[in-house]
Formats: structure tokens, sequence, C-alpha cells
């Protein structure tokens, strides 16, 4: 079978069998760069594509514009504006779905066009059918929650709208492209069981909430050309007269805003993990190359005899670390196709998109294979200058020992401290640092990354355990449909079980520092919070002032303001005041960006005394499921959030991205430790043979003359992990913060602990790998070594 | 000395440094095989400098790898004293070598990382009863250049490390295995010397194999080697001095 290659090519395939064991472990470190590369690159690809595709066929609304009360002839108004294509109104309202046995449910209740298809944000069908729009008693529920509780069309479900609790069916189940990701109001994590949204008919909704030739929202789709910001503008004007809450476009949409976070984060780290492997791989593949040629001098001395050129010499070598490179490249790309398909079907699900098929486009693949023939390269440069300077003489005589006069001989002090074999693994170190550096350096940046994610989780925990412990110490927070007079606090605190109530007012507003602004809300608190705190570094209670306001951390650096300057309030809610209010202190907030401030002072800058917007309560254990169901029976009450509930589908959503990812990184940093460990083992064996074949004849024992191999490796090792602690430090900081998201904030501390399971994986890989090149001592044939001279 | 006898039923002469009886030494298998030794029986007294001499494949250096306790034999009994090599396992032979047995080689194997002290400390630090490793290199001439290292010596020089090395140990069994192969005459005869010296001073008992007929001349028995078998034995009762060689 070998006959139809050439000689030199039969030599490569031989040389690759020998070394297989080296040559798979640099195309696994190779495989690992290229499938992270085609895996994110492709998903991106695919999910932007399925976005685009999903948008555009069910025509997701440009610009949503939130009204009170606006009369339906008001639309006209809306069209004529320049740029606008499309505009539907709708009534949008909350709901609450009374599970049996379940705590208060909260909903969106949208309605649907009387005869005809929404012009904008259309629904998919994904079972039964769509309503009979002559009946007020059917609804379409968003999939994801009838999963979630496993309803069908056909099923009825109870559900209190304004107060008044009716019954309805389901016709159909449908997913829609505003609802990728669902959020409930006032949430911070999509979880699909706490939140529903429905479609009914318009009817229904009018009457429900009381909108009768009315609408409450309005939606836009732009004509072509259209300028959003002169479009919101516009609306604002002509909307401000009804109650207008002020318009935002599709970049404010809470489900698309996720959604394109969570494509930039996967773009991002397509960009910046792969390049890691791929410089691992190829200072791999230099070493290799390097020591090849070194053993095959007197071979390419013989070549360059018989008339071989030296580009035709490096060609050769090219050659092989190309297929090493390659085959990591071919690799990497089958299992990035591979476990995106898995990935797909997990995104769609976690997305709610409707479809989404993985594809790793051509120039994806091809970028892949690009990367990892670089990586070849890269790994070649070096050893091209070596082939260059060899003559044919020079070539095929034996090299003289390598020198070691040049490195640190150490005197004295090497003596008196150290043995025979302590110093050949010294001086085999100093003799070539930049190789043990690389070394280094490449088992610190595997062990940083796997520390960082690692820390990761840590960070994570230690936020769920700030924010559900520490800051929010509520067992539930109850949320009215709108802002009541404080007397129904009492009505909270006269029910049986609840032993504790803080009312709290909150309104949504436009928050803004100059040229930095950003959607948000005040938070109105009692001015000793006790149950919903902010809270300072040393987790100590700030007091709420009348004065002025507490910002969060993340929000003052969004706005780039601190404690001494005037925060401009523009409040979208009631009279809609602009207030300037100083800003007196930063609270330590790893979740949401919140404005603290004083309930009372707060109604009093909105002219709207003794408001209250809900109230965070606490429960007594044995009374939970009385106090649920009184709950649920309050008709001012918008929902019911569980503190354990939040915290648990938190946990959950960071247990899939993160927590996967650490586990993925763990992997990492034990495929490219083995990768370099090994790598590096095998070259010190093969050059130190002959040396350690001597070692055995004078009466070493296998286990001293491991120790001249393996010493080398320890310290290699034991270098990289102070390197892997400096460099997981750093990235902690960066990792937490491109995990950080508006929505919540991961603190970069590094934690010990982070560091020493991450170092852990390092040594576990470096002793497997020492394992594996000791085996190797074990076999050393002393005679044959003996016999030959390098 | 860990390594006790197997077999004790084997008659032992009490001055045989080494002996063996139908040692054979095969190579693969089948139509493959080679035949390395074809049952070779020898004895060679305590204290000697033997020569052994044979065209290339005779089997004289697997001869002295089985000595030597680098090889093991396919069938066949050898003898280290009272000691069958022949029976020991790894941990057994790798005892013997480290404390009985040093090796010169005809490319000297040192360790590049190591100066020419540190070199013969290598075997110093671990055998039982070694000379000062100054002394060694005293022997063989080479007080100078202690802390040199290997790529700063001639070959000369770095044979003359590699015998000091050897010595250093106090080695019962000295084997050389064409210790001059690579050396030039003036060089050769410089080691050849140590090599006497040494056998003479130390009483070690020598072996060395080499493709220059003419250095029998300095041996006490010189041992023929053809096809993998012995030859001849020549007992040699006018021994010259290493300077008296040439070749």
């Amino acid at each position: 079978m070998l006959s139809a290659f050439s000689p030199l090519d039969k030599k490569l395939i031989r040389d690759l069998w020998r070394i297989k064991g080296q040559a798979f472990a640099i195309a696994a470190v190779v495989a690992v760069g290229v499938l992270v590369f085609v895996l994110l690159d492709g998903s991106v690809r695919s999910m932007e594509a399925s976005k685009r595709t999903y948008y555009e066929r069910y025509r997701f609304a440009d610009i949503f514009a939130p009204v009170k009360r606006a009369p339906n002839h008001v639309l006209k108004d809306i069209a004529e504006i320049e740029g606008v294509g499309v505009v539907e109104g709708r009534i949008n309202g909350g709901a609450i779905i009374d599970m049996p046995g379940l705590p208060a449910i909260r909903a969106q209740a949208l309605s649907l066009p009387m005869f005809e298809r929404p012009k904008l944000n259309d629904l998919y069908l994904t079972a039964g059918r769509m309503i009979d729009a002559t009946r007020d008693d059917e609804v379409i529920l968003l999939q994801g929650f009838a999963d979630a509780h496993k309803l069908a069309p056909g099923d009825r479900i109870k559900a209190t709208m304004n107060g008044a609790q009716r019954s309805f069916i389901v016709a159909g189940l449908a997913q829609s492209p505003e609802f990728v990701f669902t959020v409930a109001p006032g949430e911070l994590v999509p979880d699909d069981t706490r939140f529903a949204v429905m479609w009914m008919s318009e009817e229904a909704l009018e009457a429900a909430f009381d909108l009768d030739g009315a609408f409450n929202e309005a939606l836009i789709g732009l004509a072509r050309g259209g300028m959003t910001p002169a479009i919101i503008a516009r609306l604002d004007m002509i909307l401000a007269p009804y109650g207008g809450f002020g318009a935002y476009d599709r970049a404010d949409q809470i489900s698309n805003r996720i959604l394109i976070e969570e494509l930039d984060g996967r773009a991002a780290s397509a960009k910046t993990v792969p390049p890691i492997f791929l410089a691992v791989a190829a200072f791999l593949l230099n070493i290799v190359i390097t020591r090849m040629i070194q053993a095959e001098r007197g071979e390419i001395g013989l070549m360059m005899a018989f008339g071989y050129s030296h580009a035709e010499i490096s060609a050769h070598y090219f050659k092989f670390i190309l297929i090493i490179a390659l085959l990591g490249g071919v690799m990497g790309c089958i299992g990035g196709v591979w476990v995106g398909g898995d990935m797909a079907k997990i995104d769609m699900e976690y997305y709610k998109l409707p479809f989404l098929v993985f594809e790793a486009n051509p120039d994806t693949i091809l970028i892949g294979l690009g990367i990892s023939a670089l990586a070849a390269s890269v790994g070649l440069l070096v050893a091209l200058q070596q082939i260059s300077s060899l003559t044919p003489a020079v070539a095929m005589s034996p090299p003289a020992p390598p020198d070691y006069s040049k490195t640190l001989s150490g005197g004295a002090w090497l003596k008196r401290t150290l043995d025979q074999p302590s110093r050949m693994v010294l001086r085999g170190i100093l003799r070539r640092p930049m190789r043990a550096i690389a070394a280094c350096v490449a088992v610190g940046v595997a062990m940083g990354l796997s520390a960082a994610m690692q820390n990761l989780m840590t960070g994570f925990n230690h936020l769920l355990e700030v924010n559900f412990s520490v800051v929010s110490r509520a067992d539930a927070t109850v949320s009215f449909i709108e802002p009541l007079s404080d007397k129904t606090i009492y009505e909270l605190q006269r029910m049986d079980g609840v032993t504790r109530v803080e009312p709290f007012r909150n309104v949504s507003a436009k928050l803004r520092n100059g040229l930095y602004e950003y959607r948000g809300g005040v938070n109105g608190m009692v001015s000793v919070p006790a149950l919903s705190r902010a809270v300072n570094k040393d987790l100590e209670t700030i007091y709420i002032r009348e004065d002025g306001v507490v910002l969060s951390k993340p929000l003052a650096e969004i706005l780039n303001i601190a404690p001494g300057d005037d925060l401009t309030v523009e409040v979208r809610e009631g009279r809609r005041p602009t207030l300037t209010l100083p800003v007196v202190a930063l609270a330590e907030s790893f979740l949401g960006s919140t404005v603290y401030f004083e309930m009372d002072a707060l109604n009093k800058a909105l002219k709207e005394p003794g408001r209250v917007s809900g109230a965070h309560i606490q429960i007594d254990p044995a009374m939970n499921k009385a106090v649920n169901d009184k709950l649920k029976a309050m008709p001012a009450v918008a929902g019911v959030t569980l503190n354990s509930q939040a915290r648990a589908s938190f946990q959950e959503l960071m247990n899939q991205g993160a927590g996967a990812m650490r586990f993925i990184m763990a992997a990492v940093a034990i495929i490219i430790t083995v990768g370099v460990v090994y790598n590096s083992a095998r070259i010190a064996f093969a050059e130190r043979a002959h040396d350690l074949a001597s070692l055995r004849v004078i009466g070493f024992t296998r286990r001293e003359t491991s120790f001249v191999l393996l010493g080398e490796l320890a310290v290699i090792t034991l270098l990289a992990l102070p390197i892997g602690a400096a460099i997981g430090y750093g990235l902690s900081a960066l990792v937490s913060s491109a995990f950080s998201t508006d929505l919540y904030t991961i603190p970069g501390d590094i934690d010990p602990r982070s560091i020493g399971i991450a170092a852990m994986y390092v040594v576990l890989a470096a002793m497997a790998s020492g394992w594996l090149v000791q085996r190797d001592v074990n076999k050393l044939d002393m005679v044959s070594a003996l016999k030959t001279r390098e | 000395m860990s390594a006790e006898p197997r077999t004790a039923s084997d008659p032992v002469e009490s001055n045989s440094a080494f002996r063996t009886s139908g040692i054979t030494k095969v190579y693969g298998s089948g139509d493959a095989a080679v035949h390395a030794l074809r049952g070779v029986n020898l004895d060679i007294p305590k204290g000697e400098l033997v020569v052994l001499l044979g065209p290339s494949g005779s089997g004289k250096s697997t001869l002295l790898n089985i000595l030597g306790g680098l090889d093991t034999a396919t069938a066949g009994k050898a003898y280290f004293r009272d000691l069958e090599l022949t029976a020991m396992d790894e941990k057994e032979l790798t005892q013997y070598r480290r404390n009985h047995v040093g090796f010169v080689f005809q490319f000297y194997n040192l360790m590049p990382s190591l100066t020419a002290i540190e070199n013969v400390e290598l075997v110093t630090e671990i055998a039982n009863n070694p000379m000062a490793a100054e002394e060694a290199l005293k022997i063989v001439g080479l007080s100078e250049r202690l802390s040199h290292f290997p790529a700063q010596m001639s070959g000369g020089e770095q044979q003359r490390v590699a015998i000091a090395r050897a010595i250093a140990k106090n080695p019962t069994a000295l084997f050389c295995d064409e210790p001059t192969g690579a050396l030039d005459s003036t060089t050769g005869v410089m080691v050849l010397r140590a090599l006497q010296n040494v056998n003479r001073e130390l009483g070690a008992t020598t072996l060395i194999i080499t493709h220059a007929a003419a250095t029998g001349a300095m041996a006490d028995r010189i041992i023929h080697f053809a096809d993998g078998a012995i030859r001849d034995v020549v007992i040699n009762k006018t021994k010259v001095s290493a300077e008296e060689i040439s070749w």
C-alpha cells in the first residue's frame, strides 16, 4: 500500500506512527481550539440566522410604545409619522394564573386582532388552533409555560385580570418573537414555570381592562429608511396626553436584549478562546519538530548530499506537522458540528426558537482548518531556521555533546544543596530556558482558564448568598397591579401567618447623568429596611435617605456618576415629573441596577402621597400555603415572587451556562496540561534516552533514573502553578465581567479555593503524563541505547 | 549484596570471578532468529585483565552485556563469584551493577549536563564503598579538569572521565566495550594505561573488548570469539605495559 508514496512520504507516515501518542496529544489540543471555534462561531451564525428569519417571518415589531389608555383613532396619527410602516394597537395587561397547589403565577395577557393575524408580533402556533374570534373564553398559551405545567389544548385554566377571576379554554400553544426569552416584569431571570403569556380576543381584554375602543400598547414596524430616534420622539409627543410611558425600540425589549447579549458573549468567546489553544499547539508542534530535525540531522545531511534543496526538506517537515495540525483541525470540525447539533437542540428549547438548525458554514470550517494550519506554520518557523543553517557535512557528523558550560553551573551553592541528579534536572531546564518558560506559561494559561471558570461559580454563589440571604431577607415579594393606598399594607399585616411586612414604591423612569442614560426605575423603600436592604461593601445596612438617592455600584458605573453628583430622573408614570436628586451613597449590589430612595420622599416628589407598589413579607413557614392562597385571592395582587424560587431559577440559569462551562474549562486545562507535559516529557525522554540508559547501566534504579526525567516535568509543573494562579487572578476579573450582564454583576474577586481546584487539575494531569512516560523509562533498552551515538 | 544464589547445588570455584556454562543468546525467533551466543563456557579468575577479540557480530559484546548485568541470557548459566547472574531479577541486577561493576563504553556515555567531577560523583553518591571522586580523576590523570563539562573536553579526556566514573565505586569488575574505538592511537594508549593501572592497583577483574589485536599484549588472558562461540583462549605469560602497544 505504501508503494504509492514517495520514499519521503513513507518516512513521514512511519515517523507519524512512531510518535502517535504525542501526535495525538497535540492534535487534541488543536482539536479543542478548532472545536470551540466551530461550535461558537457556528452557533452564533445559526442563531443569528434563525433569529433574523424568525423576526422577519413573524414580523417582530421595531418599536414598542406603552401607554395608559389611548383611543384607537390615535393609531392613524401614529401611522402618519414618517418612517412608520405598520402600526398595531393592542392590549397588554397583567394577569394572574391560578394553578392548583401553586402560588399565584404572573402572566401577561395580550390581545389578538379579531379576524386577522396580528400585523406585528405574530404567533407561531405549535399546537391546537388560533382562537375563535367570536368566543371570549379561549386563550392561546405560551408554549414554554404550557410545557412546564403540562397543559395542552383543551385544558382549562383560571386567570384573574383586573381583580376578576375567569376560566378559559386553552385553544392552542404558541411561540412568539417577543418571547424568545420569557422574563416576568420585575423579575431578573427567565423561568418558564413562573411566568405565562396568554393571547386572547381583543374584545375579552377590552372588557377586562376597561379599554373599550382603546389600546395600551402600540407596536410599530419601520418602513424602509425609518429613523428610530425621530419616530420615538414623535410617538412620545403623540402619546403624552394619553399617559404614554415612553416608547422604546427593539434594543430595549427584554427578550431581544438578552438574546443579543448571549450572542455577543458567544461571538466574543469564539474570538478569544481558540487562539489560546492554537498558540499552545504551535508551541508543542515546534518542540516536536525541532527535536525531530535535531535527531535526524544525519538523514537531513544525506538528503542534502543527494541534492534535495532546503525548501524540499523543509516542506517534508512542514507536511509532518501540518498533518498533525490538520488531523486536529478535522477532529475539531467534526466534533464542533456534532456538539453544535446537540447545542442547537438545547438552545432551541432554551431560547424558544421555532427553528434552529446548526449549520457550520463552509467558511467556518475553512477558517477552522486554516487556523490549525496556521498553528503548524508558526510551529515550523523556528525549525526552518535550523534546517537552513545545516550543511551536508555538518549535518552528517554527530553533534557535539550539548554544551552546558554556558548555563549556570551553580558552583559551591549548587554542590552543597543538590545531588547530581537534581543538578541534571536543573541544568536541563536552564539550558533551554525559553522552552521551559513557554511550557510553564502554556500550563499556566490552562490553569488560569480553569481557575477563572471555577471562580465564576464561586463568585456566582457569593452573589446568590449576598442577594438572597443578606440583601433580601424576605420570604416573598408581593406586587400590586398598580400603586395602591398604603392601607393595603394593613391588610397584609393582618393576614395570619404573615409575620412582617415592608412596603415599597417603585416607579419606572429614565435615569440620566448628562449623556449617560439608563431605562430603569426608582425603588422607594422604608428608611430602615429589614427585609430588602441596600448594603455597603462590608454588607452592612445602608440607611435610605430622604435627601438623596443611593445607587447600586453597577448602575453608578453605567451612568458614570459618583456620590455628590446629581442624578436626573425622568419618571415614566403618573404626572411624569423630572426630578433632580443628589447621589448620597453607593450600594454593593450584584443583582439589578437600582436607585434607592426613601418611599415617602419619592411619593412626595411624585405628588402621590401614601402609595405603595407592593411589599416584601416574611411568612411563618407553617402557614406558607394558607398565606399563598390568601394572596392569590387578593384582587389587587399582580404576583407573588417567592425568594426561594427566584434563587432556584437563578441557580439553574447559572448551572446551565457557566456551570457547564466550568467543566469544559476543567477539561481544557487537563487537555492542555497533558498535551504540554506529556509532549515535554516525551521530548525530554527522546533527547535523554541515551543519558538515561547510561544511568541505568552504572547502577541507577528505575526510580532514580525516572527522577532525572520527571524531575524536570515536576519543576515545570510547579513553576506553572504560580503563573496559573496569577493568570487565573487576572482572568477572573475578565471572565466575571464577561459573564455579568445588565441584570447581574458577578464579583471578580478571586477565591483561593478556585486556584486550588485548578491547580489540582494541573497536578493530576501532570502526574498522568509522568506515569505514561515512566513506562517508557521502564522499557528503556540499555544495550541498544549505548550502541547508538546521538 | 541483596542478590542471593538461587541454585546452591552448583559447584563453585573459589578463585573464579566469572564463570559461565552453556550461555546462549538468541535474538528474534523463527526464521529471523539470530544466534548471538551458542553455548559459551568460560572461567575467568579474579583480578585478571582479559581482552576479548573477534570480528563484529561474533558475540563478545553480548557476553559482556550478560556478565555486566545489562542483558539476559536465553539459556545457560552465568556466575559472578558464587552468585548466579542468570537467576537475578531486574532489581538485583541493578544492585549488582551499582555495587560491583564499572563500565566504559566506546562513546563515553557521560552526562552532558554534569561536569567531570559531577559525572564521577554520580556514581560515588550511590555506591557502597566509593573512593573520592577527585582521587578517581587523579588516577586517570585529570586532576586539572575537574569542573569542565563534557563539551569542553577532548574525546580522550571524556573517555578518561568515563574510566574515572567506572572505577570510582571501587568495582569488583570493570567492563570496557571498545574503550579506544573512537580515539586516535596516542590517546588510546593513554586510556589503556589508565585501565591497566586500575587493574593493577584496584585488583578489579577487567574485561576489554577491542578490535585491535595488539591490545592483547597487555592482557593476562586473550579470548578469541567467532560466530557466537569461543574459538580459543590464550594465556599470556609475557604481559607488556600499555605504552609498548601500538596499532
